[in-house]
């Protein structure tokens, strides 16, 4: 009995499963899943390709590989050439490591080139992929690098090799390597590789672009120490030197940028993380429904006392147990009920997301002019999180600055100079710039009235001034494309600098005396040739950059040139800098000190002054338009030496450096030249002085040291100098105490620092950048000596770069200060709007600098970040038991005043939207360095403390942070907060930072591009944040998770009503619809609508949305997508369904109506109420709507009535032949759909309705005041509002909720602040906490 | 070529659709907008509902269980408990005419014609008389795929072989004489699956018994399909009415099929005041599965049978409609929205 039942279940489960699984399983889910997969996935991998044309990471375009393939090919074009001495490098040479396996090891030797070549002992031609370690190759200019190479050789005297790195990184500046110091032989003479018999030992293949360590072991086992910058990375190219050899240490997917080329980054956004517990859920839900399936069937097979002639016997005419019956049929149950666990859904996201991505990236608000470039949306899939953001991360050199460095002050040997003709230049320069359309419409009205006194000039100056302006448009609008991708520091901003009068004579003075002036004047010069020199800028002339191939950049002299005359015009046109004009005019075109002894006189002379506007400046519009170069070179006459200048372009990685190096330049410390070795400098004067310093060495910035230095030889004392330059923390610490000093020595010593403090601090006040200026002699023995032990580090392989550090830092000490620099980076275009947006959305904003605390504070409250009402804590400690403390105290008197108006507020903000009136109460900001941030980080018990003291803060403020920690606060506040946390930067130092955050925006700056390469989202300008948060951000959420929520509900009530039907069939997994209009259900009729709702719907217009950033708030409380609305789609759902099932059941009930023809108006019925459910939702109605939504009602009577009228017996099992048409001639069928389409949207419209009228969400105030204010003119408003006003919202949502009822979540107006019920008023201005 | 790349501008177009300003309808759901739809909707459904519910009062029907088994002032079917094939009969009394055409039905109860697997089980390609499934049938059949010679059964499969085979004749008393009531058979199954969808086989010979050569009768019927009806030839094969029928399965486990019309002589105009006996040859087997058989008499109207069910459903939702408009005009009076004032 026993073995009976067992061979029973033996046998039916095999035969059964493989039937069921089988037929089934193949063929209804491979129907379903090929159709739906391939129509899917072929619209999402079309709209993917159309839209998204920017290549994932830069080094895997597929036009510049099978271009460069095909150049091998040709021999007119060499690609590559290599040679395989097979002397030289003997594989087995080199060390394990370096080797990839499967190319070296014996068995599977290197594709021997033929015998013929190997005799020859020349280049050959070789494609790419048969490049191999060890092997030579030989790169000539304009080609780009295949390998990973170590430079042994390049065709340029001193050893060095220009490259582009822009394919990796996406800087455009050209980067220097140098062959492997100590290898050099003769640059004239060819490399002979033959020669070549060293070892070569390096690193592992790793990912770090940025560092790289090895040795070559020479013959004489004397070891040559090389380091990143003798490598040449694969993807570069080469430019300005005519070839390059060196030998492959990396090939193939071991280079550096293969390795960081790691597959794509994946973030999952919150919706979506939610959404798949829902999915979750939709499992559980399945599983019950065959559940009770099964035992259904299981007890209605029960019930029978004998066979009924409808049970249908197996081929052996046995019949199986019920309970196997049941357990067979919870499968059946799952085949036919699948459609609940949505597949669809996960590719109608990627769906939707393609096209919010298509409408954010032709967003035009979000193109930026100046640089040509739209927002891009790296990650495609995490849009949503753009609506949800809680905390905004902020860098703030590049991303709320312009991170267009100038120049704006110096100290000099404790002697302040204020270089205010410069400052007053630049304001001019800087409204200029803001707005051009400004100045003509300012000249328009003012000038005349200006220059009352002198009408007849006025007028005609006016005349000529506004046609000026006209000009300088037109030709930059002739110029755009080589505007836009011009190096920042090429624009007239920053190149120019003019002189401080005081400082100049100091300076001549200095020049004049020579040598016979005492320390005081030598050190004035030390402080221009350590501005010159002291920096990693390279100098390319411009004969040199037209060589390179890329057009868009040879335009760096005109360039200039054109922004010089621009900047010129403009401040013609700008009637309150006339007076300045002449000696910007002259200043920057000319020798500084060919026009020394006029430029005195020359602001004080009306008459030359008026005599240089009207011959200057006329004639030089006249020649933009025909022909710049004469036009520079007249321009510059007067200065015979400023030929040679303005051949002259500087290329900086850091924009500090080449302001440093232009205002140098200013005063005529000309940097002529840079090559590894040398330095050459040409001193102000009539003659030419050209000093050529040797370079001795150049101890690189790094994060830690906060400082750089270099090390020369002077060319007459043969002294060895150190120049060092860094943060004033960083260099004050090492000032020289010489034991020695005399009483006086020591007084002016002390006198110089403080003085210098105190400039520095002034400037730091003022929101400058600055820079200490540092020098130190060092003895050669002592140069000797520390230059061993530099060698042993460079060639160290393991801690290199501590190493490298540790000599910098041995040598970097007994300084003597020299001076210090202030630069300003101004603040970017409505920055200030955008963070007040930003906030009044309900987002914190922190600023994360690497700055100093005054400068950032500084720049805080010039961006109302920090507000003068704000109570303000300060932390800046050493030790850890202050910190401890402070912390506490701090927390405490926070919440002691938070209890009474932040808490509160931070309370309603998070009950609801519009809840907090959080903008008007003057609130808590918080000011913390990073040691201190360091010391709070390191404890669980002061993180927690941290970040609770963060939560009660308005807006925090991180100073003198590395970007470690910057990447630590963002995840510290990501994980304790559980927040979403957006992160915005524009430099390498914002990468990780960048990364840690859900959300990663990188600004296209001046940094470079790896900002860019780490983010979610690029954008151009921080301003931009302000609309792609709260208009994208705020349409993504909403759509998507309305969309998200409509597709759950839609697979229930379809799939619910199958449910339905099975208790009317025994529970035998009968459909009572065709198979293939059940598959066309979800695939034509209902697919495109939530689609298109998830693309287009606007809630709000997006004029509204930027208008009230308090709509804002409702992603961020997830309002959109909550359980609860999960919840009560599944009910309305289910309600749907029952309503559509039973509603033509019972109309039907007793009849001799057939399977069909009862399905088939119960999918008609469930056809509209899906659609009408979503027209329900449905906030704006475009053309698009209507075609989607009536495409598909017209889509499924056309597909249903041709498979009805087609299909005779195509589909076996079921029937539906001729079904629709028996249907439609029938009014029944009319008025079942009728009514039971009423019924089943009934209760959702109602609600909705009801709602609306009772409760009405912020929304749909915002909704209701579009309606008021029609809609041209509301963005007139808005653009009004964006553009120059101070953003407050004309109208307010509370000025339309005076009747609101008593449970209304409105706020209160907020436009009168509230008294104040604290016992702590606010004060004034900032408060320091003391421990 | 490069160089032109670059200088064309990357700028996107300003055009509505790319910046989503696309003019659009935004529709506001509040109170004071939807009254009047609530009302319109209201009262069209009301207007509806009575039209319905008036029709359908006008049906007439008469239902007549005569399941074998339990006692009946009705009938004597309780004589074929047994389950042989026996004649029973039906006798009912018509106190006020039957307005004609007169539909009459037969009706079945707990048969799940829409059971999954009984569904399959038959062969499309057989019955749209493609001979080459005479030899073959489709496996859906089994096990009524080959009988137990290993010989094809055509038509095949479960729902076939299931066919109700009841037979009814009904004849009015008139003065102790019965005098029948003609039925009409034609035209009772639907129009495509005549005339489209199911064929009969090629003759053979003129015969088409000749062209089931080969093929066997399913199991429980009595003849082979081209002998279902004796009295009129053209009434046999796939054709016959009664297994069209048959074979358009039910929708629902309660069921009813039509079985003949009566529109033919005197009974045009519909079946007269009177006493009639319906005769009934029993033969379907329904107690094992606790099945009931029926008979109906209905007269049909453009909305079909008769249907109390859309017309009360009509009026409760019309009526529904009026009220929430009542209510909402409440809600709207005490909470509009301020605007609306102006």
């Amino acid at each position: 009995m026993c073995l009976q039942t067992v061979i029973y279940l033996s046998i039916y489960l095999s035969i059964y499963l493989s039937i069921y699984l089988s037929i089934y399983l193949s063929i209804y889910l491979s129907i379903y899943l090929s159709i739906y997969l391939s129509i899917y996935l072929s619209i999402y991998l079309s709209i993917y390709l159309s839209i998204y044309p920017y290549p994932h990471t830069p080094l895997c375009r597929p036009a510049k590989i099978s271009k460069c393939s095909y150049l091998m090919r040709c021999s007119a074009h060499p690609c590559l050439d290599r040679i395989d001495s097979g002397l030289s490098i003997d594989n087995d040479l080199l060390p394990p490591s370096l080797l990839p396996p499967p190319l070296h090891s014996p068995a599977l030797p290197s594709p021997p080139l033929p015998p013929p070549l190997r005799r020859e002992m020349g280049f050959v031609e070789r494609r790419w992929r048969d490049v191999r370690v060890g092997d030579f190759v030989k790169v000539v200019s304009n080609e780009v690098i295949p390998a990973d190479i170590l430079l042994l050789h390049t065709s340029d005297p001193n050893g060095v090799c220009l490259i582009e790195t822009a394919n990796l990184d996406g800087e455009t500046n050209l980067k220097q390597r140098k062959v492997v110091p100590g290898f050099a032989a003769a640059p004239t003479s060819p490399f002979k590789p033959a020669a070549f018999k060293s070892t070569v030992v390096c690193e592992k293949p790793n990912n770090d672009l940025n560092h790289f360590s090895g040795y070559i072991e020479k013959p004489d086992k004397k070891k040559l120490g090389f380091g990143i910058d003798s490598l040449l990375l694969r993807g570069c190219t080469i430019r300005n030197t005519e070839e390059s050899s060196g030998i492959v240490v990396y090939a193939g997917h071991e280079t550096k940028s293969m390795l960081n080329n790691g597959g794509a980054r994946y973030k999952r956004s919150r919706l979506e993380r939610q959404m798949n517990i829902d999915v979750l859920f939709c499992v559980v839900l399945l599983f019950s429904m065959c559940l009770i399936g099964a035992i259904g069937h299981a007890l209605w097979l029960e019930t029978f006392s004998s066979i009924p002639p409808y049970l249908v016997a197996d081929s052996d005419g046995h019949f199986i147990p019920s309970t196997l019956a049941g357990f067979y049929m919870f499968f059946t149950m799952i085949i036919l009920l699948q459609v609940l666990i949505p597949i669809s859904l996960y590719v109608s996201i990627e769906l939707v997301k393609m096209g919010q991505v298509y409408f954010i990236t032709q967003d035009v608000d979000l193109y930026d002019e100046e640089t040509d470039t739209r927002v891009q949306c790296r990650a495609l899939n995490i849009t949503e999180d753009l609506g949800q953001v809680q905390y905004v991360f902020s860098d703030k050199t590049g991303t709320l600055t312009e991170n267009k460095m100038v120049f704006r002050r110096c100290t000099i040997m404790g002697t302040e100079y204020s270089h205010s003709e410069n400052a007053i230049r630049l304001a001019v320069l800087g409204e200029a710039d803001a707005s051009e359309d400004e100045v003509t419409l300012f000249q328009q009205q003012q000038q005349p009235s200006l220059f009352a006194g002198d009408p007849g000039e006025s007028i005609k100056r006016c005349h000529s001034t506004q046609v000026d302006v006209s000009g300088s448009q037109r030709s930059k609008v002739t110029t755009g494309s080589q505007a836009q991708s011009a190096l920042a520091f090429s624009s007239p901003l920053e190149t120019e600098v003019v002189p401080d009068r005081k400082l100049l004579q100091v300076v001549l003075g200095a020049e004049h005396q020579g040598e016979e002036s005492g320390l005081d004047r030598s050190l004035y010069l030390d402080f221009f040739v350590a501005l010159a020199i002291c920096n990693t800028v390279v100098v390319s002339t411009a004969t040199a950059q037209r060589q390179r191939v890329k057009g868009r950049r040879n335009s760096c002299a005109p360039r200039t040139f054109l922004g010089r005359l621009q900047g010129v015009l403009k401040k013609i046109a700008s009637p309150q800098s006339l007076f300045r004009i002449v000696k910007d005019k002259q200043e920057p075109l000319s020798d500084p000190f060919a026009a020394d002894e006029e430029c005195p006189d020359l602001s004080d002379t009306p008459t030359i002054y008026s005599t240089a506007v009207e011959g200057g400046g006329p004639k030089t519009r006249a020649r933009v338009t025909t022909a710049p170069r004469p036009a520079q070179r007249q321009g510059a006459e007067p200065g015979s030496a400023s030929l040679v200048d303005d051949d002259v372009c500087y290329e900086s990685q850091s924009p500090d450096e080449a302001a440093l190096v232009h205002a140098a330049r200013a005063y005529g410390f000309t940097l002529l030249e840079r090559t590894p070795d040398r330095v050459t400098v040409r001193l102000p004067g009539r003659g030419v002085a050209l000093l050529t310093y040797e370079v001795l060495d150049i101890l690189t910035f790094d994060s830690t040291r906060k400082r750089m230095s270099v090390l020369v030889r002077h060319p007459h004392t043969h002294e060895i100098i150190l120049y060092t330059k860094g943060a004033d923390s960083a260099v004050m610490e090492l000032l020289e105490e010489p034991a020695d000093e005399t009483v006086s020595q020591r007084e002016f010593r002390k006198g110089l620092s403080s003085s210098t403090q105190r400039h520095l601090d002034m400037y730091a006040r003022d929101g400058l950048r600055t820079l200490c200026f540092a020098k130190r002699v060092v003895g050669q023995k002592a140069y000797e000596e520390w230059s061993l032990l530099r060698q042993q580090a460079i060639a160290a392989i393991e801690n290199r770069a501590e190493l490298l550090m540790d000599t910098a830092a041995l040598l970097e000490t007994n300084l003597t200060l020299i001076g210090a620099t202030g630069i300003e980076d101004r603040l970017q275009d409505n920055v200030p709007e955008t963070i007040e947006a930003l906030r009044a959305a309900g987002m914190q904003v922190w600023v994360l600098t690497g700055d100093k605390p005054e400068t950032a504070v500084n720049i805080a409250y010039s961006c109302k970040l920090l507000d003068q009402r704000d109570l303000v804590f300060t932390l800046s400690t050493d030790n850890k038991a202050v910190c401890k403390s402070r912390l506490e105290g701090t927390l405490q008197e926070v919440r002691r005043y938070g209890s009474d108006t932040a808490f509160r507020g931070y309370a309603e903000g998070l009950r609801g939207p519009g809840a907090g009136s959080l903008g008007e109460d003057p609130t808590i900001g918080l000011v913390i360095d990073g040691r201190t941030l360091g010391l709070a980080l390191e404890e669980e018990d002061l993180r927690s403390k941290f970040v609770e003291l963060c939560r009660h803060c308005r807006s925090v403020l991180c100073c003198r942070v590395t970007p470690l920690q910057k990447s630590t606060v963002v995840k510290l506040v990501r994980e304790k907060l559980r927040v979403m946390t957006l992160a915005i930067g524009d430099g390498a130092n914002d990468v990780n930072m960048i990364q840690a955050a859900d959300v990663g925006i990188g600004i296209s700056g001046q940094e470079g591009m790896q900002a860019v390469m780490a983010s979610d989202f690029a954008i151009s300008r921080f301003k931009h944040l302000r609309k792609l948060l709260l208009v994208h951000g705020h349409w993504c959420y909403s759509r998507l998770s309305n969309m998200v929520i409509y597709f759950f509900y839609k697979n229930l009530a379809y799939v619910a009503l199958l449910f339905w039907y099975q208790f009317f069939c025994g529970f035998s997994g009968t459909t009572m619809i065709d198979y293939w209009l059940m598959i066309f259900f979800n695939l034509l009729f209902t697919s495109a609508p939530p689609i298109m709702h998830g693309v287009v719907d606007q809630d709000v217009s997006a004029a509204t949305l930027l208008s009230t950033p308090e709509l804002y708030k409702m992603g961020q409380h997830s309002e959109g997508y909550r359980r609860s609305a999960f919840w009560i789609g599944m009910v309305d759902a289910f309600y749907q369904s029952l309503v559509c099932f039973f509603i033509p059941y019972l109309t039907y009930r007793g009849s001799d109506i057939d399977i069909f023809a009862f399905g088939n108006p119960m999918n008609t019925v469930s056809l509209f109420t899906i659609i009408l459910h979503l027209a329900i939702e449905i906030n704006a109605w475009t053309v698009v709507h209507w075609v989607i939504m009536l495409g598909s009602v017209l889509a499924y009577f056309a597909v249903t009535l041709a498979y009805s009228a087609i299909c005779v017996s195509c589909n076996p099992p079921s029937d539906p032949y001729w079904i629709m048409q028996q249907q439609m001639a029938d009014p029944m069928f009319y008025l079942v759909c009728l009514i039971t389409v009423v019924v089943a949207l009934l209760p959702k419209y109602t609600v909705q309705v009801v709602r609306g009228t009772l409760r009405p969400s912020t929304l749909l105030y915002a909704k209701q005041l579009e309606r008021l204010l029609p809609r041209p003119q509301m963005e007139e408003q808005i653009r009004i509002d964006a553009s120059e006003a101070p953003p407050t919202p004309r109208f307010r949502l509370s000025d339309l909720s005076s009747p609101s009822p008593p449970d209304s979540p409105l706020p209160p107006p907020p436009t009168t602040p509230p008294p104040h019920p604290t016992p702590h008023p606010p004060p004034a201005t900032s408060r320091i906490v003391s421990p | 070529m490069k160089k032109k790349e670059e200088e064309t501008s990357n700028r996107p177009d300003n055009t509505a659709f790319t910046q989503q300003r696309l003019p659009a309808w935004q529709p506001m759901l509040s109170a004071g907008i939807v009254i009047p739809g609530f009302v319109v909707i209201g009262l069209a459904f009301i207007g509806v509902g009575v039209a319905l519910f008036v029709t359908s009062q006008s049906i007439q029907v008469l239902e007549r269980d005569y399941t074998a088994g339990d006692e009946s002032s009705d009938h004597n079917c309780s004589l074929c408990v047994n389950e042989a094939s026996c004649l029973c009969a039906v006798h009912f009394t018509l106190v006020q005419q039957f307005e004609g055409p007169v539909f009459f039905y037969y009706g079945l109860s707990n048969y799940f014609q829409n059971h999954r697997k009984y569904g399959v089980s038959r062969d499309d390609y057989q019955l749209s008389g493609d001979t080459s499934y005479f030899t073959d049938p489709q496996d859906y059949c089994v096990p009524y795929q080959y009988d137990s010679k290993n010989r094809p059964i055509v038509p095949c499969g479960s729902v076939a072989n299931s066919i109700f085979n009841d037979t009814f004749k009904l004849y009015q008393i008139v003065g102790g004489q019965r005098k029948q009531v003609p039925f009409d058979g034609k035209g009772i199954s639907w129009w495509t699956d005549y005339n489209l969808k199911y064929r009969n086989p090629s003759l053979v010979d003129g015969s088409l018994a000749k062209a089931f050569n080969g093929t066997v009768k399913p199991v429980n019927w009595p003849r082979a399909v081209y002998e279902l009806d004796t009295s009129d030839a053209s009434n046999n094969g796939f054709l016959n009415q009664d297994f069209l029928v048959w074979m358009r399965r039910a929708a629902l486990p309660d069921f009813r099929k039509l079985y003949r019309r009566i529109t033919e002589g005197e009974y045009e105009k519909g079946l007269p005041v009177g006493n009639y006996s319906l005769e009934i040859n029993y033969n379907y087997p329904v107690r094992g599965f606790g099945g009931r058989k029926k008979v109906f008499f209905s007269n049909v109207t453009w909305m079909g049978g008769k249907n109390q069910f859309l017309g009360i459903a009509y009026l409760v939702i019309g009526s529904l409609c009026i009220f929430m408009s009542l209510v909402m005009l409440i809600v709207y009076a005490k909470y509009r929205f301020p605007d609306e004032d102006s």
